[in-house]
């Protein structure tokens, strides 16, 4: 009897420590996407550099990354060294969705920062952002050969998400 | 031609007034139902947010293109998940939200319950005193008590 007297305010207070734990561990801004395992929503957008339309039909049969960015957009700074280099490794192809922008600006940042893109297209819209359910700029979708989206990064890429989320589950689907 | 083209905007503006104030009621209560992705503690309809303006924009063209209002919460669900409706919807995920707190309080009077009953019980199976004299003397004593101790 006695121990049942004080185990169960321990067993209370060791349930509520734990759902606080995971609770405050948690990141409320970011929202799991629903879009995971669905079909990346199509577009036919114009390029940044050249007028020429590009829709994802043409994607088809590869992996490649969606990276929706813009020159307005300050934490793009902090993702952009990565993606450069990521471009330069080949790895996998990273298009980008120049969200909410002005074609020149984006034309702008992207000379003086450096292009890691195979080709950008201008979303000035907003329209194909609220498709890809985007919120928070820089957001970065993983999209497999059969165009389903696999993985989206909320926020700017870091070497841990990279290294740990986004490569690893390249090579996969470029299996 | 120019001048019957004016009128006839004119009339058709003029009959669609007292349409367009429901309609913007209508627009008015799915955008405060609707949760604003950037800042997340506000409504679609509070926001001023780039994105809740967007947002605002694509529920109008929907609501405009005859969508009703579910499938408009429809429409932002596929795209940004349940997060964006304030009233979660119940499933198998949000039963511990839904159900959660009745739980709690239904345990926390089930359990006030029992210590209460237990008490009475306990109350009840109290032993009568082993000696009536003794009680006695109790109760005198404790009557004495009740006088200041320096009074004498």
């Amino acid at each position: 009897m006695k121990t049942v007297r004080w185990s169960i305010p321990l067993a209370i207070f060791v349930v509520l420590v734990a759902f606080l734990w995971v609770g405050l561990g948690r990141d409320p801004r970011e929202v799991p996407s629903p879009l995971i395992g669905k079909a990346a929503p199509s577009f036919a957008l114009t390029q940044l550099h050249g007028d020429k339309p590009l829709s994802t039909a043409e994607l088809k049969g590869k992996v490649w990354l969606l990276n929706v960015w813009a020159s307005w957009c300050v934490s793009c700074r902090v993702e952009h060294p990565l993606l450069l280099q990521l471009a330069k490794a080949g790895i996998v192809p990273v298009y980008g969705l120049d969200y909410k922008d002005k074609p020149d600006d984006g034309r702008a940042w992207l000379a003086k920062n450096g292009d890691p893109y195979i080709a950008s297209v201008v979303d000035q819209d907003g329209r194909v952002g609220i498709d890809y359910g985007v919120y928070g700029v820089p957001e970065t979708f993983v999209i497999d050969r059969s165009g389903i989206v696999r993985y989206k990064q909320i926020g700017p890429l870091s070497v841990e998400s990279l290294q740990e989320k986004i490569l690893p589950l390249v090579r996969e689907l470029q299996k | 031609m120019v001048l019957a083209a004016f009128a006839l905007v004119a009339a058709a503006t003029k009959m669609d007034i007292a349409a367009d104030a429901a309609f913007d009621v209508r627009l008015k209560k799915l955008e405060s139902e609707l949760r604003c992705l950037v800042c997340q503690n506000q409504t679609l309809a509070d926001s001023n947010a780039m994105l809740a303006e967007d947002l605002r924009r694509e529920v109008r063209d929907l609501a405009l293109s005859g969508k009703s209002d579910a499938e408009i919460r429809a429409y932002l669900v596929a795209r940004y998940g349940d997060f964006v409706l304030y009233d979660p919807p119940l499933k198998r995920t949000t039963w511990l939200l839904w159900i959660g707190p009745f739980a709690l309080l239904a345990g926390g009077a089930a359990l006030w319950w029992t210590i209460l009953r237990r008490r009475e019980d306990a109350a009840k199976a109290m032993p009568p005193p082993a000696d009536p004299d003794a009680e006695a003397r109790g109760r005198a004593l404790l009557d004495d008590g009740d006088e200041p101790p320096h009074a004498s």
